[in-house]
């Protein structure tokens, strides 16, 4: 084994393909391995962006679901108010009604008292008259004795 | 050299890149990330993806050993064959400067490195050929076909000489092509210095080719023989 200018030759070979080399096969294979390790970490990025959305996702709906539980109960002693309110109101209106109908009712009943006490008066005055017609047999000035007569029913 | 000599120099460049690749492979695995990989980890996820996916492709049994097995052929024979882009005189000459008058850089242009891995995979073929079948199922599978079971004889050598042809065949693809390789680098080695360049630069770029093709078909064609081992016909 002798050195000889073989070694040069080959120094000049292994440097142009090291270069060949450096040019066009080192760049693809970089290139795949750059774009893998992107992808990888935009699916690793993606998954943790999902997981924190979902997060906000799961504390949005329990504040919604919060907030309408609030509301919720808020309308329903709304209504419960307006509800006994109704029936107060319906209650006073009965009373109202009640009492209305019972002072018609009252006023009637006077009404129809006044008018038989008027009725019976009269009939009194002239019971009153026959009697007496009866009694007396004889003619009885009526002009004279109405007045009379008159001013006895008023007195009843 | 009778059988029993050693070439040193083929098992020493093979076990020294042997234990590159399980020292490289190793530290990535221990400093393995889920997350963002750096990018030792980046190439090693891409090699063991593509190994991966070729296992799947071939071999639907369940076999822990299979894709680890076909990972350490590509890897090592793409690691010995690699040492043939080194120019062709350079390492034999630092040996000589040591005192070592000959040495074959390239494990693979040594038929020895090559059978040997050969004559593994032919034991792997026959240990789970046994395996799945039983010794009377591989029996079975030598003697009764492809012919009826008349012909048993026949039978029997056809298929011997079928089970035999596939890790010569591993042995001498890879063995032939690194070797041709080899010795075209040294032929162009000859030439005189300044023009060496003109072919030495061209061949070792379709070398880029060939290395790496050569350890996936040997890698391949392992999976494939230990497929058909664990058919059942």
């Amino acid at each position: 084994m002798n050195i000889n200018l073989t070694i040069i030759g080959q120094a000049i070979a292994f440097f142009i393909f090291v270069v060949f080399c450096m040019k066009y096969v080192w760049p693809p294979i970089t290139g795949a391995l750059a774009e893998r390790k992107k992808k990888i970490a935009e699916g690793l990025e993606a998954a943790d962006r999902a997981t924190r959305d979902l997060h906000l996702a799961q504390e949005k709906a329990t504040a919604n679901l919060h907030d309408s539980k609030v509301q919720a109960a808020a309308i329903i002693e709304q209504a419960n108010k307006r509800a006994n309110q109704i029936i107060d109101e319906a209650k006073e209106q009965a009373r109202a009604e009640a009492d209305r109908v019972k002072a018609a009712a009252q006023a009637e009943i006077e009404q129809d008292a006044n008018r038989a006490k008027e009725a019976l008066r009269a009939q009194v005055a002239a019971l009153v008259m026959a009697g007496a017609e009866k009694v007396l047999e004889a003619s009885i000035d009526e002009k004279a004795h109405a007045q009379l007569l008159e001013k006895l029913s008023a007195e009843l | 050299m009778g059988f029993w000599a050693i070439n040193v120099d083929t098992m020493l460049w093979s076990v020294g890149l042997g234990i590159f690749f399980l020292w490289f492979f190793g530290k990535v695995a221990k400093s393995v990330t889920s997350g963002v990989p750096g990018n030792t980890q980046n190439f090693v996820e891409t090699v063991i993806e593509f190994v991966d996916d070729n296992v799947k492709g071939i071999f639907h049994y369940k076999n822990p050993v299979i894709a680890p097995l076909a990972l350490t052929i590509f890897v090592w024979i793409f690691l010995m064959n690699l040492m043939d882009l080194v120019p062709v005189d350079w390492l034999p000459y630092v040996a000589g400067q040591m005192g070592i008058h000959f040495m074959k850089v390239v494990p693979t242009t040594d038929v020895n490195a090559t059978g040997g891995m050969a004559i593994s995979v032919l034991a792997l073929i026959i240990y789970y050929s046994i395996k799945q079948k039983g010794v009377g199922g591989f029996m079975k599978e030598l003697s009764f076909q492809p012919l009826p079971k008349i012909f048993l004889p026949f039978n029997l050598f056809l298929e011997i000489v079928g089970l035999l042809a596939k890790p010569v065949s591993l042995a001498l693809r890879l063995f032939g092509n690194m070797y041709a390789g080899e010795m075209i680098f040294i032929l162009i080695a000859l030439l005189p210095f300044w023009i060496q360049w003109l072919l030495s630069v061209p061949w070792a770029i379709f070398h880029i080719l060939v290395i790496t093709l050569q350890a996936f078909i040997f890698m391949v064609l392992t999976i494939v023989y230990l497929a058909m081992a664990h058919d059942d016909h």
